[in-house]
């Protein structure tokens, strides 16, 4: 409020900044809830259909909302064995969260040694690792499918979990958090007997928290997210991700828009419900990286 | 800086105290090797195996890998196989993507984070709103907008009287394709040009009205160089997310009309992995990184050029 006053000296202060204000106020509240209208039909149009009637679904004329509700769509989805939604949705999570605590572990362990071990090329390895920041995703593909082939991983979680914890990202930014916790700490630990490990594990990953979770944000989303490699490198129907799995949804069904959109229900719905409850901390997350990164 | 400082000198006080000898490389090396190992199997072999694939002939039935020296990328560059003409028409659909969809998911998500970066009740609401297609993934909104465009059962032709086929021409496809990207990742760029927002001081705003700047010089004077560095980032990642843009075109356009909207990382996908030619999608793999390489390497140049005076 203050601003205002010392936009207008002249004038009464008080009265003209907040008549001024009201309506441009009620302009951007207009214009937020319009654009979040829009923004949100897409899912009422997902959600809606979901429970709409074949016939109605392949109506020629629009219908907002289903005439008669119906789960038939969801209940012929989820009762055909060979296309298992839920199991896809199992294996969706299991390996994000997998890669997720792997990229963290691996991560976090490389960024200490990194930022406070004595190591001979230390910097020379550091610089390696950045390197690899710059080398778009692209080269790695065709070799990481080779390499995946080579360990008898095709078809496999651990192809979805290992090959893209390998990235530098997750270790450039914990290992800048790190350099950037007061030596102090570490040194009274060491002063009371504390070894490499202990130091790591009771002082700098617990100081390190919001760094790691950031990371741990990131790299379940870029998982949960991965469309091309799991579709080239996963064959058999049990082993498919959501993303996979919605893809061969699609090819089996083609426009039999009720299912498909029951489908996507059925993928929305707990990533949907575990982003409401986690809401604030993958946005942090997300800004972080960008900040940081 | 002053972590810098503080480091130096405690390095200085540890080498004085016996009782504080830095750890041995062993210990070191007990930290790094879990990362080691797989940085070396994912990241380092891969980058040399690229590298390699691409100089020899490395296909499905073909006994050995001969040494070719660079006949993969000539044969590529001259344009006149059939995997050379699609590896091209996929270069350009992802050209024609990148350059569609990279500037709009650049400056929409800043207006929306200025928006959104005002005070108002439900802010944070409306914050997660916009964020949560993000999260549906790629695949959820690949499939709800096949089904939103669907020439005749889809809302968009249904609600608007039109007959437009969203998904099967062009440039109709191109404007699907746009759109879908986004809505489903608007919010990932405005949430990381918000935490920019939040960093650049009021005062400078007050200063600026007080010496009479209307909005406009308030945008480009104080709000654009004062998140300089984070919009180098989203130019930066948002080139290269746009470039590898896959999902959508197996979706929701399904690569049609012909495969006009199969992307290059989709042909390279397609030629590598499901024909097993190693050698030629190697070579194309090396030619969109470079490009992409290039590209990044500009966008350091011009923003240096711009905001030199920040650092």
């Amino acid at each position: 409020m203050t601003t205002t006053t010392l936009d207008r000296p002249d004038t009464s202060v008080a009265e003209k900044p907040a008549t001024r204000r009201r309506p441009r106020r009620i302009a951007l509240g207009v214009t937020l809830v319009l654009l979040s209208v829009v923004f949100v039909l897409p899912l009422v149009l997902m959600v809606s259909t979901s429970f709409k009637s074949v016939q109605e679904a392949n109506s020629l004329t629009f219908t907002l909302l289903p005439q008669q509700p119906t789960t038939a769509a969801y209940a012929e989805i989820l009762g055909n064995d060979r296309l298992p939604v839920l199991r896809w949705l199992g294996n969706s999570l299991l390996t994000a969260v997998l890669h997720s605590a792997l990229v963290v572990v691996v991560a976090t362990t490389a960024a200490y040694a990194l930022a406070r071990l004595h190591l001979p090329f230390r910097n020379a390895l550091l610089g390696v690792v950045l390197a690899t920041m710059f080398v778009p995703g692209v080269i790695f593909l065709i070799p990481h499918f080779l390499i995946v082939n080579q360990l008898g991983w095709l078809n496999s979680y651990a192809s979805l979990v290992v090959p893209s914890a390998a990235g530098a990202f997750g270790v450039v930014l914990v290992r800048q958090f790190f350099a950037g916790i007061d030596p102090a700490f570490e040194e009274a630990a060491r002063i009371d007997g504390a070894n490499a490990w202990q130091v790591f594990r009771r002082i700098m990953v617990p100081l390190a928290l919001p760094a790691i979770a950031t990371l741990a944000v990131l790299a379940f989303l870029s998982s949960w997210n991965d469309f091309l490699w799991p579709v080239f490198v996963l064959f058999s129907t049990d082993m498919l991700t959501l993303p996979a799995g919605l893809a061969q949804l699609q090819g089996e069904y083609a426009s039999r828009y009720d299912l498909l959109m029951a489908g996507a229900v059925i993928a929305s719905v707990p990533v949907l419900a575990v982003f409401v409850f986690a809401q604030r901390y993958v946005i942090e997350g997300v800004s972080q990286g960008g900040v940081k990164g | 800086m002053t972590a810098v400082s503080s480091t130096e000198l405690s390095r200085s006080r540890r080498d004085s105290n016996p009782r504080l000898r830095r750890s041995s490389p062993w210990t070191s090396l007990a930290f790094l090797a879990p990362f080691l190992v797989i940085f070396t199997v994912f990241v380092i072999v891969p980058v040399a195996s690229a590298v390699w694939a691409s100089l020899h002939r490395w296909s499905l039935g073909l006994p050995g890998t001969p040494w070719v020296g660079a006949a993969n990328y000539a044969e590529l560059f001259a344009g006149s196989t059939v995997t050379s003409v699609e590896f091209w028409k996929g270069m350009r659909a992802t050209g024609i993507f990148t350059a569609l969809s990279a500037p709009l998911l650049i400056a929409l998500p800043l207006g929306l984070a200025m928006l959104l970066h005002r005070r108002f009740p439900g802010r944070t609401f409306f914050r997660a709103l916009y964020f949560a297609p993000y999260v549906l993934g790629v695949a959820v909104t690949g499939l709800l907008w096949r089904y939103l465009l669907d020439r005749q059962l889809g809302p968009v032709n249904q609600i608007l009287g039109l007959d437009v086929a969203w998904t099967t021409t062009l440039p109709a496809g191109w404007v699907s394709l746009v759109v879908a990207t986004l809505w489903w990742t608007i919010g990932f760029n405005s949430v990381i040009y918000l935490a920019a927002l939040q960093d650049v001081p009021k005062e400078l705003y007050e200063a600026a009205k007080v010496d009479g700047a209307g909005p406009l010089r308030r945008f480009t004077a104080i709000t654009l160089p004062g998140i300089t560095r984070v919009l180098q980032f989203v130019v930066a990642i948002t080139i290269i997310a746009s470039a590898n843009m896959y999902g959508q075109s197996a979706l929701i356009t399904q690569e049609q009309p012909g495969s006009d909207t199969r992307t290059a990382i989709g042909y390279i996908a397609e030629t590598g992995i499901q024909g097993f030619d190693i050698g030629a999608s190697s070579a194309m793999s090396m030619i969109l990184a470079v490009t992409l390489m290039l590209l990044s390497g500009i966008v350091v140049l011009g923003f240096r050029k711009l905001g030199g005076d920040d650092r």
